[in-house]
């Protein structure tokens, strides 16, 4: 369960920083639509820190420490939305970029769940 | 995002502060704001828990976030002092990275455990090296723009 929700949230978070990148290269700012695709990819973070979190109040234990896992749910969790508000300060194409960053930075912070966790 | 709006409009008496976080000084934010999370809590838990099995590497870890938090504050906060601050600290930054990376690839036992910098911050996907450079290159573009607006 944990796993599959690990791949799908760091592909919508790539699909979401590609989505974005091209944003940038058209010199577009943030759309509305950008930010409904936000909120999908903020969604999967947050389903992923309350199965995390339920998975420990079960018993199990992530191989590298539960400290450094409920750490990395949260900023999985906080990532998204951080780079969403950057954005609506940065009106620009300055702003997709910020965020296209925000989805390469979330992809690699599921892969370091991914490992932590013991997959 | 209250503290940049100020800036951008600051008129009862005091000069404008220049911001920083305009355009790209907003990517360069969010890049250093991960560095900080990341550096931080990563020597907080180490030094919490581990602190004997590396206390160099983790002491230098945390010496990193705290760079990293003050650029950030700086980049964030606007103006010509905290530019130069800024400045000062990313060539600080740089010239960190390249001597510890250089240390950790020369002699690798005095590193049990990896730091934020070690070597030139291959874990980190070389972000550490790469963004004292663009974010000088940065600030020193944002001085012309502040003398054009005093």
């Amino acid at each position: 369960m944990l796993d599959a929700l690990t791949v799908a949230t760091s592909v919508a978070a790539l699909a979401l920083a590609a989505w974005c990148g091209f944003a940038a290269y058209r010199d577009q700012p943030t759309k509305d639509w950008h930010f409904i695709g936000m909120a999908v990819v903020s969604l999967l973070a947050l389903v992923q820190l309350v199965v995390g979190i339920v998975q420990l109040a079960r018993g199990e234990k992530p191989e590298q420490g539960t400290v450094i896992f409920v750490g990395y749910l949260l900023g999985a969790f906080a990532c998204v939305p951080a780079v969403g508000f950057m954005s609506l300060a940065e009106r620009t194409r300055w702003g997709s970029v910020t965020v296209a960053a925000g989805g390469v930075v979330l992809a690699v912070l599921e892969v370091r769940l991914y490992d932590i966790w013991g997959g | 995002m209250a503290v940049s709006e100020e800036n951008g409009t600051a008129t009862d008496g005091r000069k404008p502060r220049t911001r920083l976080i305009s355009g790209p000084g907003m990517l360069l934010v969010w890049l250093y704001g991960v560095m900080v999370v990341g550096a931080v809590s990563r020597s907080i838990v180490q030094i919490a828990t581990e602190f004997d099995h590396a206390p160099l590497a983790y002491s230098l870890s945390a010496i990193a976030g705290v760079v990293y938090g003050f650029i950030t504050y700086s980049l964030v906060r606007g103006g010509e002092r905290a530019r130069r601050a800024a400045l000062v600290c990313c060539a600080a930054e740089l010239a960190g990275v390249l001597i510890v990376g250089t240390w950790t690839l020369v002699e690798p036992s005095a590193f049990p455990d990896a730091t934020v910098w070690s070597d030139y911050g291959m874990g980190y996907l070389f972000i550490p090296v790469l963004l004292p450079v663009t974010a000088m290159f940065w600030l020193r573009r944002a001085r012309g723009t502040a003398a054009a607006e005093i």
